[in-house]
């Protein structure tokens, strides 16, 4: 098996910190292997920064299996780049040609400022969870995990909405910067499960009021985010999610 | 001899009567307690929620940006739990024994009979906080089998249980943090435990944003940063799993107990070339319907489908009729190497085998076509029809390979080859989860205690969960409950003065090198010396040049680092520095613990200790025990022995043939 080999030219985003500007800074680079992931051929700039006295380029990563939900990047205007259904750590080389020029950007969100080059802070999601995105059951609390049969359908949709892995894209990828996609999968999963029931009128409200506090959009249904979620959550979520929020509203006093 | 301080009465009967009899703190007094939980995965969320319900002041740290992130994030298998809802014969007593003979009897009873017991309570607890487990149509929870038992004992998630338990924990955790119980630092690293009369009080950390060193008092801290394996460089860790706390704290005087004990799973995507950053896990599961094979012929270059069935070798089924592709993950891997390094290896690296389901396909699309009742059909339409049984089970474990390699996986043969994965090995603990520092705990991955030489499939999630959830929660109180005739100590105590200026020394003293070469550069060659001498098989000559190698690197490093940028400000070539630092570190000991057990157990294989036909040979008689090792000084270590002791299962040799 022989592998094509790849020079690019990259445009990457770098920037010192948040209370600095930030601009566009353009690098070349030769022999970069189509099994590469994307990731890796960032590594290959940071070492080649390094080794000529540069500083190398940061951005988030950690589990690189497409499942930690860490990596970001905004790549020649795609959240996660060019393939459907993909995190920026499963991206691979073979997605572009020799010669390209390839663009990458950090997540661009008035909620989700940038800490240094590509990498941002999306604390936000963690604060919209602390609203109410959890079923309040302490540790010894539970019954038997047999003793509630919950119909294979709705678990199966539940799962669905929990498969969400917090990366961003969806907020990225909206001209608004809505969380909607975010907010409407936790509550969505929550509410199709029993267990979420006790508590699931004041969840929505509260989980709705901190995203509004965040400063995040409001949704106009667009569907971008859908189309950037790395792990395909449906925007029947936000269906959902408005139909909880008016239930909530109407009922509770 | 290490006093593990292991209950008396039977072995069933000592967990309950040590809950019976565990000293308790006071809800009033608890409020006044602060506990630091390092590190956000299964064992730390869980731990730091349970704590805060309980009401004690936790302070949780995570170097990622948020807690969900851990590692523990990418477990794809299952969960175990001896619940017997399948009505097959499982019970606390099977789990146990089962994790006890697969750990090839080199783990500790007591702790392993307690995980056994509250793995039942754990799948309740997920349950309770939504965690939307697989299923059977009657609204019933699904199990499968897995990693070789015979009873149907998983729980899981499709393929992300790991995901879906740890955003379990992570939200009781943050439902903590908006009740003012847990205070979370996240992009914080532990760079230190502080000590004041001999006792973990309390942690340096460095705040990654802005670079700041923090002091945080605690009357008890928690390790749970889960294991090593990165020091091999490739792995199927996450690119920031690291051992730095437990290294710190290893320095501070807590005994680490069977570094060399690492897990290298059979099932992984091949190494593709020197850019590689890490290695993915195809899980286990696969094994249950693909064949393993390469061809019979050295050299072969071939491609799969034009070498015919006579001229393949399954060396699995050869080697194992019993098992065939079903043994262990330490006898798979190791037959695997076995073939490579005789030359049959496969792919360009030739450091690969096959993962065949073209067999599995045919007898899918068999059964398919008597289910469907269609008769009389072509071969084609057969081989349609399996594909599309085999999408349904393992499509996203196909789509991942097919995303990563380029191939198409249901035409073409998958390329695997084992890769570290897990590490058994860690800091020492008694029964209560304390360290030899006392105050200092360590749980989940980072602690040695539950799986010996080897762990089974499903078994991490099972102890992370067990530790964080139902076992520090009295553990912690029985010792808390003596600390509260003592004042907080302030963070101006010169400890913590010490402990800081330490820290900052050696950034400083990193920092300052400017030396040639990068961070990456190092932590690879560190890899390569690991996974070459102290990887799936090691004998003593290797195992002494690694140690001479690793020397050599360790010296090269600290004068020829180079780490661009400041250190007040967002640097990710620092933090990944100070790492690298202590796997160099760790790198040696794991090799010294190797070339001390002269025996082959689980996990680690020692060439001059096999059996005629290839196979593990343990030594009872004279390594029958834990190796807790104690850090003296730079490049010096002393060994602890904790005897194992086996009273109710009588050790035997495994058998898969």
């Amino acid at each position: 098996m022989s592998h094509k080999e790849l020079n690019l030219k990259l445009k990457v985003w770098r920037q010192k910190n948040a209370n600095t500007s930030g601009a566009f800074k353009t690098y070349e680079l030769n022999g970069i292997s189509e099994e590469m992931s994307f990731l890796e051929m960032l590594d290959v700039l940071n070492e080649k920064l390094i080794t000529e006295g540069g500083e190398p380029v940061a951005f988030d990563h950690d589990c690189r299996e497409g499942i930690c939900g860490m990596c970001s990047l905004y790549i020649d205007g795609k959240p996660h780049g060019p393939w459907q259904a993909n995190t920026t750590c499963q991206l691979h080389m073979r997605a572009f040609k020799d010669g390209d020029t390839i663009t990458i950007e950090p997540w661009r969100a008035n909620s989700f400022p940038i800490v240094k080059d590509l990498t941002v802070d999306r604390s936000a999601f963690d604060r919209i969870i602390q609203a109410g995105g959890y079923v309040s059951v302490n540790t010894g609390n539970a019954v038997d995990g047999n003793s509630l049969p919950i119909e294979k359908e709705k678990a199966d949709e539940a799962f669905a909405s929990a498969m969400c892995i917090g990366c961003g894209a969806c907020v990225a990828a909206c001209k608004n910067s809505s969380a909607m996609l975010f907010l409407s999968a936790k509550v969505s999963h929550l509410a199709l499960l029993p267990q979420g029931a006790p508590e699931r009128k004041s969840r929505v409200l509260n989980m709705v009021a901190q995203m509004d506090k965040e400063g995040f959009g409001s949704c106009t249904n667009t569907g971008a985010c859908e189309a950037a979620c790395p792990k395909e959550i449906s925007i029947a979520n936000i269906a959902r999610l408005n139909k909880e929020y008016l239930g909530a509203s109407l009922t509770s006093e | 001899m290490l006093n593990a301080k292991i209950p008396a009465g039977q072995l069933d009967d000592k967990w309950v009567d040590y809950k019976g009899h565990c000293k308790l703190v006071n809800p009033a007094n608890k409020r006044k307690m602060e506990v630091i939980v390092v590190g956000t995965g299964l064992a730390g969320a869980s731990a730091a929620a349970s704590l805060g319900e309980m009401g004690y002041k936790v302070k949780a740290f995570c170097f990622q940006d948020s807690p969900r992130r851990a590692h523990s994030i990418a477990a794809q298998g299952g969960i175990n739990a001896a619940k017997n809802y399948q009505n097959d014969g499982d019970s606390v007593f099977r789990l146990f024994y089962d994790t006890i003979k697969g750990g090839d009897y080199r783990a500790r009873e007591a702790n392993v009979h307690r995980l056994a017991e509250v793995s039942t309570n754990i799948i309740d607890q997920c349950v309770a906080q939504g965690v939307p487990f697989a299923r059977e149509y009657g609204g019933l929870l699904s199990n499968r089998s897995f990693g070789g038992t015979q009873v149907q004992r998983t729980f899981y998630a499709a393929g992300q249980t790991g995901q879906q338990l740890l955003i379990g924990a992570y939200q009781a955790l943050e439902r903590q943090v908006a009740l003012g119980n847990v205070q979370m630092f996240a992009r914080h690293e532990m760079l230190d435990v502080v000590k004041v009369d001999g006792a973990a009080k309390g942690i340096i950390a460095r705040n990654l944003v802005t670079g700041e060193l923090e002091r945080h008092f605690g009357y008890a801290v928690l390790l749970c940063t889960g294991g090593y394996g990165n020091v091999f460089y490739l792995s199927t860790n996450a690119m920031g799993s690291n051992v730095t706390a437990a290294w710190k704290a290893h320095k501070q005087g807590a005994y680490f107990a069977n570094p060399c004990f690492t897990q290298i799973h059979p099932t992984c995507i091949p190494v593709s070339g020197d850019h590689q950053s890490k290695l993915t896990l195809m899980s286990e599961s696969l094994r249950n319907d693909g064949r393993i094979w390469v061809p019979k012929a050295k050299g072969d270059t071939r491609k799969p489908n034009d070498i015919p069935e006579e001229e393949r070798d399954y060396y699995l089924e050869r080697r194992y009729p019993a098992f065939g592709n079903l043994v262990p993950r330490d006898v798979a891997s190791r037959a695997a190497k076995e073939r490579c390094d005789a030359g049959y290896g496969v792919g360009t690296s030739k450091q690969a085998v096959y993962l065949d389901y073209a067999a599995a396909i045919e007898r899918y699309g068999k059964t398919e076509v008597s289910k469907k009742g269609l008769g009389n059909v072509s071969h084609d339409e057969i081989i349609a029809l399996g594909k599309e049984v085999v999408k349904e089970k393992y499509g996203n474990l196909f789509d991942m390979y097919a995303k990563i390699t380029g191939e198409n996986p249901y035409e073409v043969p998958m390329r695997i080859y084992p890769a570290v994965h897990y590490t058994m090995g860690g800091l020492w603990v008694d029964y209560e989860l304390q360290t030899t520092v006392p105050g200092l705990y360590a749980l989940g991955e980072a602690n040695f205690s539950d799986h010996g030489a080897n762990r089974l499939g499903a078994s991490a999630l099972m102890q992370g969960l067990a530790d964080g959830y139902f076992v520090i929660p009295y553990t912690l109180g029985n010792n808390l409950a003596d600390e509260i005739y003592n004042a907080p100590i302030p963070t101006t105590h010169p400890a913590f003065e010490a402990a800081e200026k330490a820290v900052a020394d050696r950034i400083n003293t990193l920092k300052n090198i400017n030396g040639k070469q990068s961070v990456e550069s190092f932590h690879k060659r560190l890899g390569k010396i690991i996974w070459d001498k102290c990887g799936m098989a090691r004998n003593a000559e290797g195992l002494k040049q690694a140690i001479a190698e690793v020397q050599a690197l360790k010296k090269e490093f600290w004068s020829d680092v180079r780490i661009p940028g400041e250190i007040n400000e967002f640097n990710p070539e620092l933090d990944k520095a100070n790492r690298v630092a202590d796997f160099i570190e760790l790198g040696e000991l794991m090799c010294v613990d190797a070339l001390n057990r002269e025996e082959s157990c689980g996990g680690h294989f020692r060439e001059e200790y096999q059996t005629p036909d290839g196979e593990a040979l343990r030594d009872d008689e004279k390594f029958m025990y834990v190796a807790a090792w104690e850090a003296k000084a730079d490049h010096e270590w002393q060994l602890h022995k904790e005897e194992l002791k086996y009273d109710v299962i009588k050790p035997s040799q495994r058998n898969y043939k």
